[in-house]
């Protein structure tokens, strides 16, 4: 059976593959901005991962003689309203942000990208179900669907992080959509099908690989939307509740003493900031260099 | 044009359909009795049975959608547990207010992003295109909550140039209201004005290609004329469309802006029903959203084809 491949042979031949892929490290790394997103998304991955292992303080621990103290050696970013280290909250607060990032994306892609594959594939009545529940979940603004669905699941990390992801499923059901009834038209999948390939077998070997890299872009600048909505789910108090730590919750505490302790709502701001421009520059820069147009 | 906005209209009736299966759903499927919130610390089992009567609860799930559905289009949206007032009335005094916060902010998103759409586009490759970008890319990395913390922080605390919240109704004080939602109008903008510059500039960078740009160059015309009178006018349509489009980024971010500002508008009122479990004003302004949303792409078709006529013959 392998004999008769042909049509594969354009994409298992390791030479174009190999040739495609020095092409998009060539320009990916040529681009600045990408690699800026890149150490960003990687500094702040280190420091929710080390979190654990990092000499900070306990970022739950009240000190009482330490309420709102402005930055200085002991605290570098200041204490909160209960004597809190802010940078100790921050660190922890950064896996709450990049797991919250991850997990409703994953939520979104494990979801969408099936539905859009199927509908893309079989077309017909469940294209047409599936593109009208698409449109229908699409007619809610993203934060006001995942508002209400975490309001109805109830405030809790998890619930919002399920919000996030059903909220951004819709736009990996339409991208996969459109990507699977582009590749559907190529000649090596005329040539598959007319070699008797399967439904299961053609969509792994053939759909798949091919729409990956706009789906893998479009995750990268998902991820940065998702990390705003859960600080904003957070800051709501529809997220991360206390006292763990998260930066949306920091920010929500913060407004309240804005007059007597700014440190309290700048540093988490800026981490934010931070960590959702690295994953935009990166999905842009990953974009660009995936763009064969440019080739 | 009236045939098309039928079909469009036509085509939009099973999307509404579904978006009021959800929302209607939503409560059904989830858990937590809706009649147990309603009576709030009074657990009576009588008192629950009248309510699950009075509410109709205990008929069939899909009597119960016919009956909200056939409601809802009668603009009955149900009653809000927490003030108790017709939803449909909450719904319709806080909307002026958000509708000024979104019209300031559009504003102030095109005065801001369309400008520097055009001098990126022109100026492509050059530090101004640069700095463009970057501004742009941090304006959408920028989440505008925080931005409105840091905006209090400076200008109405260190400056005290601005109120830092508070709402004045136009018809009232048309002056003091600008006032006031000023700098929540320009936090919404911001992000809007991000969108909106990265749209222009890949509509100028099209537009600036084509041969009647060349056209109007080669006749000699002031390079201001060729890139205002050409290039921008035709660069408008795909602008314009994107503009119409946006206005579920700018509901969705009237939540936070008026969450921070203390604006009485639809996004606190949102916001207030979540966290008193008003499940009927949720219900009620996700489909309403839903609906206007539905409504602004239509429009966003129509008047692209009002811009663009060739579009007529398809």
């Amino acid at each position: 059976m392998t004999s008769v491949t042909d049509p594969q042979s354009k994409f298992s031949d390791p030479v174009p593959d190999a040739g495609r892929q020095s092409r998009f490290w060539k320009k990916f790394r040529a681009n600045p901005a990408a690699i800026l997103g890149g150490v960003l998304v990687v500094f702040f991955v280190l420091v929710a991962l080390l979190a654990p292992v990092l000499p900070i303080v306990d970022p739950v621990a009240t000190d009482w003689l330490a309420v709102r103290k402005a930055p200085s050696m002991a605290h570098p970013f200041g204490t909160d309203e209960i004597g809190r280290d802010v940078l100790s909250r921050m660190i922890w607060g950064a896996q709450a942000s990049l797991l919250a990032g991850v997990v409703s994306v994953a939520i979104a892609v494990m979801l969408g990208v099936p539905l859009g594959v199927l509908a893309g594939y079989r077309r017909g009545w469940t294209d047409a179900t599936i593109s009208r529940v698409t449109e229908a979940l699409l007619a809610a603004p993203f934060l006001i669907l995942a508002i209400a669905l975490a309001a109805f699941l109830g405030p809790s990390l998890t619930n919002a992080m399920i919000a996030i992801g059903l909220s951004a499923m819709p736009i990996f059901i339409r991208l996969s959509r459109a990507q699977t009834m582009a590749v559907m038209t190529e000649d090596y999948v005329e040539s598959a099908r007319a070699i008797g390939l399967g439904d299961v077998a053609l969509i792994r070997r053939y759909i798949l690989p091919n729409i990956f890299p706009p789906i893998l872009v479009q995750s990268t600048l998902t991820i940065a939307t998702a990390i705003i909505a859960e600080a904003s789910l957070s800051f709501l108090g529809l997220g991360q509740q206390p006292p763990a730590p998260s930066w949306g919750s920091m920010l929500n505490t913060a407004k309240n003493f804005l007059e007597q302790a700014p440190w309290m709502a700048l540093y988490p701001g800026i981490a934010i900031f931070l960590v959702v421009l690295g994953f935009n520059l990166l999905g842009d820069g990953l974009r660009d260099a995936l763009d064969p147009r440019d080739h | 044009m009236l045939a098309f906005l039928g079909r469009r209209v036509l085509i939009a009736i099973p999307t509404i359909i579904l978006i009021s299966i959800f929302v209607f759903g939503m409560q059904k499927l989830l858990p937590g009795d809706p009649v147990l919130a309603m009576a709030g610390e009074e657990r009576d089992p009588e008192v629950l049975a009248y309510l699950r009567e009075k509410y109709r609860l205990n008929d069939p799930v899909i009597v119960q959608y016919f009956n909200w559905i056939g409601n809802a289009l009668r603009g009955d949206l149900g009653i809000s547990l927490r003030t108790n007032q017709p939803v449909t009335e909450l719904i319709g005094e806080k909307l002026p207010v958000t509708i000024q916060l979104a019209v300031m902010a559009l504003i102030i998103a095109m005065v801001i992003g369309i400008p520097a759409g055009v001098l990126s586009a022109y100026k492509k490759g050059t530090w101004i295109d640069w700095v463009a970008n970057t501004v742009a890319l941090s304006g959408l990395s920028v989440p505008n909550f925080w931005l409105g913390i840091m905006m209090i922080l400076l200008v109405s605390v260190k400056l005290g140039w601005l109120p830092a919240s508070g709402y004045q109704p136009l018809s009232e004080d048309p002056l003091q209201s600008i006032k006031t939602m000023l700098m929540p109008a320009f936090v919404l903008g911001t992000g809007i004005a991000a969108t909106l510059m990265r749209h222009t500039r890949s509509a100028m960078l099209g537009v600036l290609k084509s041969d009647y740009v060349r056209t109007a160059r080669a006749k000699g015309l002031a390079e201001r004329v060729v890139l205002v009178k050409h290039a921008l006018r035709n660069a408008l349509v795909p602008i314009v469309t994107v503009t119409t489009l946006l206005f579920g980024e700018l509901l969705a971010g009237a939540v936070l802006t008026e969450q921070i500002f203390t604006i009485p508008g639809f996004g606190k009122l949102v916001v207030d029903a979540v966290f008193n479990r008003d499940y009927a004003v949720v219900q009620g302004i996700v489909l309403c959203t839903g609906i206007a949303f539905i409504a602004m792409n239509i429009l966003a078709d129509a008047t692209y084809r009002i811009l663009n006529p060739r579009m007529n013959d398809q």
